[in-house]
């Protein structure tokens, strides 16, 4: 961002006049503005850092330089059409909207397009089911996989056993905070654990009654399903009322910096799932500070590095840049197309010797895309989070989540989706 | 059940303290309406505003760092002090002074005598022009407000209670010192309005504008004022919500919380916006205490309007309203 | 010397009476008619009509619903987002459960169905006045937008909450669902629109728009000529909320597709197509167009300018985006408050005079 608005303005008017270079491009429909801002400056930031990294550091994936058209959405459904159709001529491998309400609006879209859409733990959970959501992915975990590995971490802290206990699900009432509610009540089914839900309207400012309730009914775990300014409320009340923060529960958006800072010291211990490694603990953090912080071309206002929201944008864009890679191997050049990269993404291979190459060991799962499973495996991991030192620290090992659950919902739902738009299955 | 109702009245009781938190905000559009009948809708985009920029000098940030940055490819985030407490406030209260005299200047002055809902829409233009320069000045993530502000459950309370009825009742320390300040903002602010020469005229412009001006009062000075007071009310209210979430955009939506109790309780009434306030908090509390959990709950949002509604069809001028007269 | 009335002489009531009265004027409509459907259709792109000129269609028939209620009626209404969704959740509800029916008869049906709920909604407009009355249409908002995000049953128990539009055609060609063309979903929002903003000028200038206006400047004198404010307010309530149901059912079926209710109509919604009809003008159907334009396409303007043209980070272009907007609203009104459409007529009387103003 230090490059001056002349430089920048010159440098688009030569890229217009001169004829359209054959980057990859890859478009990011961030916000940096409105009420979810506090989420988006972050992710946007490491997804941008990651191609600068590539561009700087390697002269692009494969020998061809990554454009990162940036569109600022604002968490506005129409804006977000509007980021959609205006970037979707310049030739966009890949769309992350980082937001639910524009995922359902680019699903159908991005399927007449030919353009892939990756939700990286947001979005359309069945959309795992690669024969009916030919462009849509969501590898590496889902929400219900979050779920599931939030109760899977409660078993393991009772030794397998929490026949009876009282779990309670706070939840954002929208589509995004519906979502684990299926999956936790077949989960209580089977583990015998009492679910009660509690919604909280947007913008999630007040939240009193909930908090009063939780402390009248005195569950012995709370899951929490938030977004924006809820996350905050929520963990400053939950320390208010004193809940013991170890047995309080996000989803990995409920999980940033951003999220228990404002709480203070009171949200010590706190924990919430995630699908990737946090820090800055990676070699390829010395890069990003060689090539992109000290460079000055470093994303927004630099200062993110390392924070949970920002490596999730980070992995998110390591993901789409191997993906690309892959398409280039399949496709036996440099210059992909957006049907290349979906071939690319379909036989998506990630493993440890990978990441390791790239400087992010252990950063993320290992896993493999198939045309049938868009999901990967589900994996997941618990982080929490350290006051006094200001940082999250991974307190699991990525573990699967429950797929005996999970598969038959996403079955019945993807169906149910390829029944009411008469969808052929795939991969046949 | 004994141990129902010992929870509807904590529910009750953490009601009023939310309702005073509501009045908070509702006291600056009420105070705006009566001095120069303008529906504010930027009152809470000013809250959003007030506590950015108290956060913002507290930490020594660089206003507009990020914009001076993009032109001038320099690398400037923060001055590198950090201001009292005290000092921030009352340097964020002279901000919002001159806030109060640029909107006078350059908005209120033209629009004289125009109807209510082009005021409003003014208003309306000021608040996303606020919001902009809000963000342009300090930045659009989440910071962190730290005043001193106590937070967490009253010991105090929880204990005698649990003496007394075998079950502790939940107070935030935050919703008492709430009380506190609203109650020495209201009273403060009768007496300036009862006994100094400034309130009186306030009273007056209030009252019937033209006859106001017509024994010399300043409507210009008057209006520069209110909207300074109105200011640091929203200051205050900024604090104690950004206090609970940090300072960040949702904080401006807080204005939607304000709403139903002004209606309740009339436009024109300080105590009515206390009343109404109290009102709203302990009946959307109770509702969602009671009735919340047969329909799946979050029924607070709109229980607050839907009893402000029934108390209207009773008294169409609110709780505190002058008397609507009608004449053809 | 273009803009004049000399020589056109009117020999008959109905001539003078006409919407259009001077000829230059007519002439120019019926060629913006000719050019919106003979050849906008022919040369639109997807990103036009997505990103502009159907969201403007859209927005301008809700601005004309509640320009009915709010200009002519003057009833303050902060609930148009939540009868949008009424009409987005009846659209959807007809669609799936009958199938079979034409499309463009459920988006006509979910018109009706919103203008219900208007009245219902509006019953309050009989004892609450001015602002207050406000709280009624905000009960409605937040209610409505509560009711459908809770009941499984209009979303038609879907796992997550959303509506989702499908396929469906008329005269065989596909209006609603992804492969939908850009000329056809732009058609179809422009045959409401005309539709709409036809019906909407003739009752606004026939006995039912006369009572309005008449309910508008004083109720109690309306009352004592013989207006029945019961009957006039309901049928500003039922007839705006028609038009904002239909605008409602559009923006699901056509315009976005699939809808999270909390998210698309919103409060931000109903402000949204109030500001709409203020900037606009208050009591003009021109102005409801003019409002819905501004408020579309000022923000993709800026937007192209700032980010497109000038390359600045998008960040500060959002924030400058909305302190231009912001303060463009104020200078408008502090230039002409009465909005657009006032500023319209302005220019056209100078036009008249030009260029011999004495």
């Amino acid at each position: 961002m230090k490059l001056k608005f002349t430089a920048l303005a010159a440098a688009a008017v030569v890229s217009a006049a001169a004829p359209a270079m054959a980057d990859l491009v890859f478009p990011s429909l961030s916000y940096r503005t409105g009420p979810y801002a506090a989420g988006g400056i972050p992710f946007a930031d490491g997804y941008a850092d990651y191609f600068t990294l590539l561009n700087e550091r390697d002269g692009g994936i494969g020998g061809e330089m990554a454009k990162v058209i940036e569109c600022e959405t604002g968490y506005n459904t129409e804006k977000g059409v509007e980021c959609y159709e205006s970037t979707k001529g310049e030739g966009s491998l890949i769309y992350q909207p980082l937001s639910t309400g524009i995922t359902y609006q680019l699903i159908p879209k991005v399927t007449a397009d030919g353009i892939a859409l990756h939700t990286m733990g947001y979005g359309r959970t069945s959309a795992k089911n690669g024969k009916v959501f030919s462009n849509v992915f969501n590898y590496p975990a889902n929400y219900w996989d979050g779920a599931s590995v939030a109760i899977n971490h409660l078993l393991d802290l009772n030794d397998g056993d929490i026949n009876g206990k009282k779990v309670a699900l706070v939840y954002h009432n929208s589509a995004y905070g519906k979502e684990p509610i299926r999956t936790l009540e077949e989960l209580s089914a089977k583990h015998g654990f009492e679910l009660t839900t509690l919604a909280v309207d947007h913008p999630g400012q007040e939240q009193k009654s909930q908090w009063l309730q939780i402390r009248r009914e005195k569950p012995d775990y709370v899951l929490m399903w938030g977004w924006g300014v809820m996350n905050q409320v929520a963990i400053q009340e939950a320390a208010n009322i004193r809940f013991p923060m170890e047995n309080f529960i996000g989803v990995w958006w409920s999980g940033g910096e951003h999220d228990v800072i404002p709480a203070g010291d009171g949200a010590n211990g706190y924990k919430a799932v995630t699908f990737h490694n946090v820090g800055s603990d990676f070699p390829v953090f010395d890069d990003v500070q060689k090539y992109v912080v000290d460079a000055g071309k470093a994303a927004g206002n630099g200062d993110q590095i390392g924070t949970a929201v920002y490596n999730r944008g980070f992995y998110a864009a390591m993901l789409a840049a191997e993906a690309a890679r892959n398409a280039q191997e399949i496709a036996g050049k440099s210059d992909i197309t957006a049907a290349d990269m979906l071939k690319g993404m379909e036989s998506l291979e990630i493993t440890e010797e990978r990441m390791a190459e790239l400087g992010m060991p252990n950063f993320g799962p290992s896993f493999t895309v198939t045309c049938e499973n868009h999901g990967g495996p589900g994996l997941g991991a618990i982080q929490q989070w350290d006051a006094a030192a200001q940082e999250w620290s991974l307190i699991s090992d990525f573990a699967p989540s429950d797929t005996e659950i999970i598969d038959a919902l996403v079955m019945e739902d993807s169906m149910a989706f390829a029944k009411e738009n008469n969808i052929e299955e795939r991969c046949n | 059940m004994p141990e129902q109702l010992l929870w509807a009245a904590e529910a009750m009781m953490n009601g009023l303290m939310a309702g005073v938190l509501y009045a908070l905000v509702a006291l600056g559009f009420v105070l705006i309406f009566k001095a120069s009948g303008v529906f504010n809708y930027a009152q809470g985009v000013m809250a959003l505003f007030a506590a950015l920029t108290l956060v913002g000098i507290m930490d020594g940030q660089v206003p507009f760092a990020h914009l001076i940055n993009a032109v001038f490819g320099t690398e400037i985030h923060h001055f590198g002090w950090h201001v009292p407490a005290i000092l921030a406030i009352f340097l964020t209260g002279v901000v919002m002074v001159g806030l109060a005299i640029f909107i006078e200047r350059f908005v209120l002055r033209h629009l004289v005598n125009q109807p209510d809902i082009i005021l409003f829409m003014a208003t309306i233009g000021l608040a996303y022009f606020m919001e902009g320069v809000g963000d342009l000045m300090w930045g659009s993530e989440i910071k962190t407000l730290d005043v001193g502000l106590p937070q967490g459950i009253s010991e105090t309370i929880d204990e005698a209670t649990y003496n007394w009825f075998g079950y502790g009742f939940f107070i935030d320390r935050l919703d008492i010192v709430a009380t506190i300040i609203a109650a020495l903002l209201v009273a403060s602010l009768t007496i300036f309005s009862q006994y100094s020469k400034q309130g009186r005229a306030l009273r007056a412009v209030a009252d019937d504008h033209q006859a106001a001006l017509s024994v010399g009062i300043s409507l210009r000075f008057i209006w520069v004022l209110v909207w300074s007071i109105a200011g640091f009310v929203a200051l205050v209210a900024g604090m104690m919500w950004g206090a609970k979430s940090g300072v960040q955009f949702s904080l401006s939506l807080i204005a939607l919380k304000a709403l139903p109790v002004l209606m309740l309780g009339g436009f024109t009434s300080i105590p009515g916006a206390i009343v109404g306030g109290l009102i709203i908090g302990v009946g959307e509390k109770l509702f969602e205490f009671s009735i919340g959990p047969l329909v799946g709950g979050a029924t607070e949002n709109w229980f607050a309007y839907v009893l402000a509604l029934v108390f209207l069809v009773f008294r169409p001028q609110g709780l505190f309203g002058e008397k609507i007269i009608e004449r053809v | 010397m273009l803009y004049r009335e000399a020589g056109d002489f009117k020999t008959t009531y109905v001539e003078d009476g006409q919407t259009f009265p001077i000829k230059f004027d007519r002439i120019a409509y019926y060629i913006l008619l000719a050019v919106a459907f003979g050849v906008v259709p022919f040369i639109i792109n997807d990103y036009w009509a997505n990103a502009v000129l159907v969201p403007f269609l859209i927005y301008a028939v809700a601005a004309i619903g509640l320009n009915i209620l709010v200009g002519y009626a003057g009833q303050v209404s902060l609930g148009t987002g939540g009868f949008m969704a009424v009409g987005a959740y009846a659209c959807y509800k007809l669609m799936t459960s009958f199938p079979e029916v034409s499309i463009l008869i459920h988006v006509v049906l979910a018109g009706v169905i919103t203008a219900a709920v208007g009245v219902l909604f509006g019953l309050p407009s009989l004892r609450i006045k001015g602002f207050y009355l406000a709280v009624a249409t905000l009960a409605a908002q937040f209610f409505l937008v509560w009711l459908f995000n809770k009941v499984p049953w209009f979303y038609n128990y879907s796992a997550s909450g959303q509506i989702s539009a499908p396929e469906r055609t008329v005269f065989g060609i596909e209006v609603t669902g992804a492969n939908t063309d850009a000329w056809a979903k732009y058609l179809v929002c422009l045959i409401f629109v005309t539709a709409c903003a036809w019906l909407a000028r003739n009752l606004t200038r026939g006995t039912t728009g006369r009572t309005w206006m008449a309910i508008r400047d004083m109720d109690i004198a309306a009352e004592i000529i013989g207006v029945n404010p019961l009957k006039a307010k309901l049928t500003a309530f039922a007839v705006s909320s028609f038009f904002v149901g239909i605008a409602g059912a559009l923006f699901f079926a056509v315009y976005l597709g699939s809808v999270e209710v909390g998210e698309v109509f919103g409060i931000n919604k109903s402000f949204l197509v109030l500001f709409m009809i203020i900037i606009g003008g208050l009591g003009s159907i021109f102005g409801s167009f003019a409002g819905a334009a501004f408020m579309v396409l000022m923000p993709v303007l800026l937007k192209n300018i700032l980010v497109g043209g000038l390359g600045w980070p998008t960040d500060i272009a959002a924030h400058f985006e909305l302190v231009i907007v912001g303060g463009l609203i104020v200078v408008f009104l502090i230039l002409e408050p009465h909005g657009l459409a006032q500023l319209w007529r302005v220019a056209k009387e100078k036009l008249r005079l030009w260029p011999f103003p004495h």
